[in-house]
């Protein structure tokens, strides 16, 4: 079964996995996971106002992107991406739009629909007195979300969110419908290029697993550390 | 923006020379149903025994299926796709693996395997936290009338379980409906891969898209509202209404 399994091309190409491919998941997962949280608390906010055409607007959009899968969005904004830009700067041509960018700007716009659902959650758990204690104090909106309401919020959601990481680190390998070179495009790359599919796939699912696996338990310890005690 | 629409596109008849394009991606659509429920069907089950082995006394059998869970739960998708369909005909002897590969629609096959599997892990973890969502009590009552552990599964558990853990289990199976989209990957030609096809013969990409996009939300509504009457026809008298014991236990 194992007999001809050939570790060194593994060993070969681990460089390139690691250096071109892993690098750009992580930075990938990173950065859209920190544009996503920022868009995803807005939304959150716009969701949970009293000004109906923001809460229709905002409820609209997460329900959008949580019907539509993954793969779809990544094409569409593929496609999109270069004439939003070009309405944006005003060229006469479709912008050229690098495959980094593309990938960032989906995943951030997708995934801000997920963590404005658990952002969503998270403030509507903090007790109303809170808010009341905070406009008694004499902070206006703004500054009682600033340094009341969203730190609890965040706090109390930290674990949630970092498990959302976890599938935005997993679900960063689709880019491979673009043929990016992340992790597992890299790893696809060597696998079609020296006919070692079985080899190059499963070291892909162990490392993936590895991460994966190592950074769920992490969240876990954390989980208990952090929780409020009520 | 300079983009040529032409919404006329759909009726327009298809390089194969007999759909149109609108035909092409109903068919599309058809697949992507067709992966999600055989795929489903395979989840729920395996997902239920995996869910009942975690909460069972043995302590042996509660570690393999954590373990199954960790391991279905850990790894993308895409791979695990990769893995079923590239990786295992390879693993398995030689004559085996020649069927494997040469069986028609072996894409359909290998997506269904695939995407039950992974979602399996997480109907698993429901049904775990239905069960021990229960009162405890409700076990041990079992036990003392004189039920066997699995009567008491069967009977008085799960059940209760299953009706409590309905609303996750609906947008499971939105996501089995969407992650059916992996599939193309493999070369299955589902809804979002024949709007690929659509938008590469005809560079009309927007409108192909747009089609996908509506075709999907509409069958992710066509689910939940057929799921609502579901969940209002089996809820626990008594409770506060399943959502709510749903969001508790997640």
């Amino acid at each position: 079964m194992f007999s001809n399994f050939d570790f060194d091309v593994i060993l070969r190409s681990l460089p390139y996995l690691f250096r071109d491919g892993m690098s750009f998941t992580i930075t990938l997962t990173v950065m859209a996971g920190s544009l996503g949280l920022v868009w995803g608390t807005v939304l959150a906010l716009m969701r949970l106002s009293d000004f109906p055409p923001l809460t229709f607007l905002a409820a609209g959009y997460v329900n959008l992107m949580r019907s539509v899968p993954l793969v779809l969005m990544i094409f569409w904004f593929y496609f999109l991406v270069p004439y939003i830009g070009q309405w944006v700067t005003g060229a006469s041509q479709p912008i050229r739009v690098g495959a980094f960018m593309s990938s960032l700007i989906t995943f951030a716009l997708f995934e801000a629909a997920f963590y404005a659902e658990i952002m969503r959650a998270g403030i509507r758990s903090i007790p109303r007195g809170q808010m009341a204690a905070a406009q008694a104090l004499g902070m206006n909106y703004w500054t009682a979300m600033r340094y009341i309401i969203l730190p609890q919020a965040f706090r109390n959601m930290v674990p949630v969110l970092l498990t959302q990481t976890i599938v935005l680190f997993q679900d960063t390998s689709l880019v491979y419908v673009l043929s990016i070179t992340d992790f597992l495009g890299a790893a696809s790359k060597i696998a079609q290029r020296d006919g070692r599919l079985v080899e190059m796939y499963l070291f892909a699912a162990v490392v993936y697993f590895a991460i994966s696996y190592a950074a769920s338990n992490i969240v876990r310890s954390l989980q208990s550390r952090i929780a409020i005690i009520r | 923006m300079n983009y040529y629409w032409n919404w006329g596109i759909f009726w327009q008849v298809s390089p194969d020379g007999a759909h149109t394009y609108l035909e092409l991606l109903l068919d599309g659509a058809v697949w992507t149903i067709a992966t999600a429920f055989s795929s489903w069907i395979l989840a729920f089950v395996l997902g239920s025994l995996v869910g009942v082995a975690r909460t069972v006394p043995s302590p042996w059998i509660r570690r393999l299926a954590s373990g199954y869970v960790d391991l279905f739960r850990n790894i993308p998708l895409l791979v695990q796709m990769f893995l079923w369909y590239f990786v295992l005909p390879e693993l398995v002897p030689h004559a085996v693996g020649v069927w494997l590969k040469q069986m028609p629609n072996s894409s359909f096959y290998t997506a269904v395997v695939a995407l039950g599997f992974f979602t399996s892990a997480r109907v698993a973890e429901q049904v775990r936290a239905g069960i021990m969502s229960l009162a405890r009590g409700q076990l041990l009552a079992a036990l003392a009338l004189g039920l066997t552990l699995g009567q008491s599964y069967r009977y008085v558990l799960l059940p209760m379980g299953y009706r409590i853990i309905l609303p996750p289990l609906t947008s499971e199976f939105l996501n089995i409906i969407k992650n059916s989209s992996v599939a193309l990957t493999i070369g299955l030609l589902e809804l979002t891969a024949s709007a690929r096809a659509m938008s590469e013969f005809t560079f009309q990409t927007f409108e192909a898209f747009t089609a996908a996009t509506i075709i999907y939300v509409v069958i992710a509504l066509l689910v939940t509202l057929a799921m609502r009457l579901v969940e209002g026809s089996v809820a626990v008298p008594g409770y506060l209404g399943a959502r709510a014991v749903a969001a508790k236990v997640k």
